[in-house]
This record gives C-alpha cells, structure tokens and sequence, in this order.
C-alpha cells in the first residue's frame, strides 16, 4: 500500500481542478450567463481534445496504427458497444504487429 | 418547483444506473490496467479513481505520468478534459437551486456524464427528488472503484512491457467516444481534422506533452466557435 508524496500531491491537484469544474462551474455559470463564445468553444473542446490525444500516435504509428484505429471506429460506429470497440483496436493492433507490420 | 431530497430517490437512481455498469466495466479495468502500468500502486490507483472520480480525465492524465510526476500537465490534463462538466450542473439548476449544505456540494461531488444525462431525462419527465442524482452517482463511484481495482489486479498478474498493444486500449477508448461525439462532418469535420493537425505539428516540432494536446484541442474548438458565432452573425 505505498503512496509517494509527488502522486498524492498530484492526484489532489486532479482532485481539486476536477472539483472546481463539477462545482464551480454551477456556482459560477449559475450567476454569469457565459458569453456565447464561451459557450460554444466549450461545445467544442471534448471532440477536439480526443482527436488532439489520438491524432499525433495515431499519424506516426504506421500501418498498424491506422488499421487498429480504422477497426476500433467501425466497430463503435456499428455497435455502440464500447468494449466490443477496444478489443477490436487492440485486436487488430495485435495481429498487425504480430505479422510483421 | 418543490424539491425533495429523500432515501427512496436516491435509490431509484441507484436502480436507474444498474445498466450502465456493463459498459462501464471495460473502460475502469483498462484505467486500471494503465495505473499499474505506469507504476501507481493500487491505493495511489483508488485514491485518484475516488478522488477525482472521471474516466476520461485520469485515463488521459496516465498518459502523461512520469517518476517524477509531472505535476502541471497531469493536472491541465485533468481540468482540460473535465471542463465539459462545468455547464452539467447549470442545467440542473431546477434541482440544485434548491439544495444547500452538504446535499448540494456534496451532490456535485458525485457528477458525472451517466449522472448528468440520467438526472436530465428524470427531471424532464416531471421528476422533483434531488437525491436521484446522488444515487447514481455514488453508485457508478462504487462501480468505479471496483473495476479499476479489478483491472489494477489483473495488471499486477501480467506485467507488460512498454510497446505492447494492450497500450492502444487507451487510445481505442478515446477514439470510441469520438464516434458518440461526432455531430456530423458539417460541424465537426473541420475543427477535428484542424485539432488533429495541429497537435500533429506540436507534437513533430519537439514540444513536451501535453502542449500538442492544448494546443491542437483549442485551436480545433476556438476555430468552430468563431466559425459558428460568423455562422449566426450573418444568418440574422
């Protein structure tokens, strides 16, 4: 049961910002209406910050990559099912590495 | 509106979420999975997972750990990612704006995504109990805390080396919720393929995580907001 100084540190620091967003942002949206920029930009930001994660591995992974991505998309685009989605991109990751690409 | 805050709804919304727990299993074992990886140790594991309780955030966070840890860009990571919940509790106004002490911040605690989306459906049907939303809240946390300590387990058992696919979970399950994200090309192609690119081009020119994921994800979303208000400007 070992807990480091620096990861409880920065788990609280997580802690805190994630609280700050649940609550501060009902405390604080509540009494100011956001500006519409705001407002949209934040519509924005969840799908952005996804394909800002993905995009970088993603482009310099190779043909492998590309595939495991490509099934793990499909997947999700015709099942919905999210297990069924990773298992297809890890899957497929797999068997590409394992023959060589 | 009369609100109420009673046991009985917040065990309907215990009842209401049971469903949810299916699918919410693979996505805490491979946060589970991950934590271990990265060398946390399963109490440093179920103190983030209880404390900052959001998927997608720790999971993203993990993909900057380090020994040390890299206190500023686990905890961008977390706030960027988490910033969509700031407008959840607005929406629950009707609710929340009743509820004072411990029932309201401590309510808040437990939001999430399921939470939020459940509590909306409830209270658009003509649901007053409050404590709906606690309930299903402190029920996925417990669900939470019980698959990402399965998958800290099954980690524990099977020690993988760096590079090895199990890793593209993480990735797989970021690119599985673009796929419910997605609004269609017309809205979202655009500031995507420009957050994609532009995290690309970051992360080429050398730049240290997470700068190729600010950088790109604001430059996507701040592209479609200005694109969208010019959009409104010009239709009235």
């Amino acid at each position: 049961m070992e807990m480091r100084a620096d990861v409880v540190i920065a788990i609280l620091g997580m802690a805190a910002v994630t609280y700050l967003c649940r609550a501060g942002g009902y405390a604080i949206l509540r009494a100011i209406r956001p500006p519409p920029f705001l407002e949209r930009l934040l519509h924005y930001l969840p799908g952005c910050i996804f394909v800002a994660y993905a995009a970088p591995g993603l482009a310099l992974g190779g043909p492998a990559a590309w595939a495991a991505g490509a099934a793990c998309i499909a997947v999700q685009a015709k099942t919905r099912n999210f297990a069924a989605s990773t298992v297809a991109g890890v899957g497929v990751l797999w068997l590409m590495r394992l023959a060589g690409a | 509106m009369q609100v109420l805050f009673t046991r009985d709804g917040a065990l309907r919304g215990m009842r209401a979420a049971r469903p949810l727990v299916l699918g919410m299993m693979p996505f805490g074992l491979i946060t589970g999975v991950i934590a271990g990886q990265h060398g946390l140790s399963l109490a440093e594991t179920l103190l983030m997972s209880g404390l900052v309780f959001a998927g997608s955030a720790q999971l993203l966070a993990l993909e900057f750990w380090a020994d040390p840890v890299p206190f500023t860009a686990v905890v961008l990571a977390a706030f960027v990612v988490n910033l969509r919940m700031a407008p959840m509790g607005p929406a629950l106004a009707p609710w929340l704006d009743r509820l004072h002490g411990w029932r309201l911040w401590g309510t808040l605690t437990t939001l999430v995504d399921h939470s939020f989306a459940l509590s909306v459906a409830e209270m658009r049907a003509g649901g007053r109990d409050a404590a709906f939303l606690l309930g299903v809240g402190v029920f996925l946390w417990a669900v939470w805390l019980v698959t990402v300590a399965m998958g800290h387990g099954f980690g524990d058992v099977v020690r993988l080396p760096p590079g090895h696919p199990l890793f593209f979970a993480a990735t797989a399950a970021f690119l599985a919720m673009l796929v419910s994200l997605w609004r269609g090309a017309a809205r979202d192609l655009l500031p995507w393929a420009l957050a994609g690119g532009v995290a690309l081009a970051v992360h080429v020119l050398g730049l240290p995580a997470p700068m190729p994921l600010l950088i790109g994800a604001f430059a996507g979303a701040t592209f479609g907001a200005l694109r969208d208000g010019r959009q409104n400007g010009s239709s009235r």
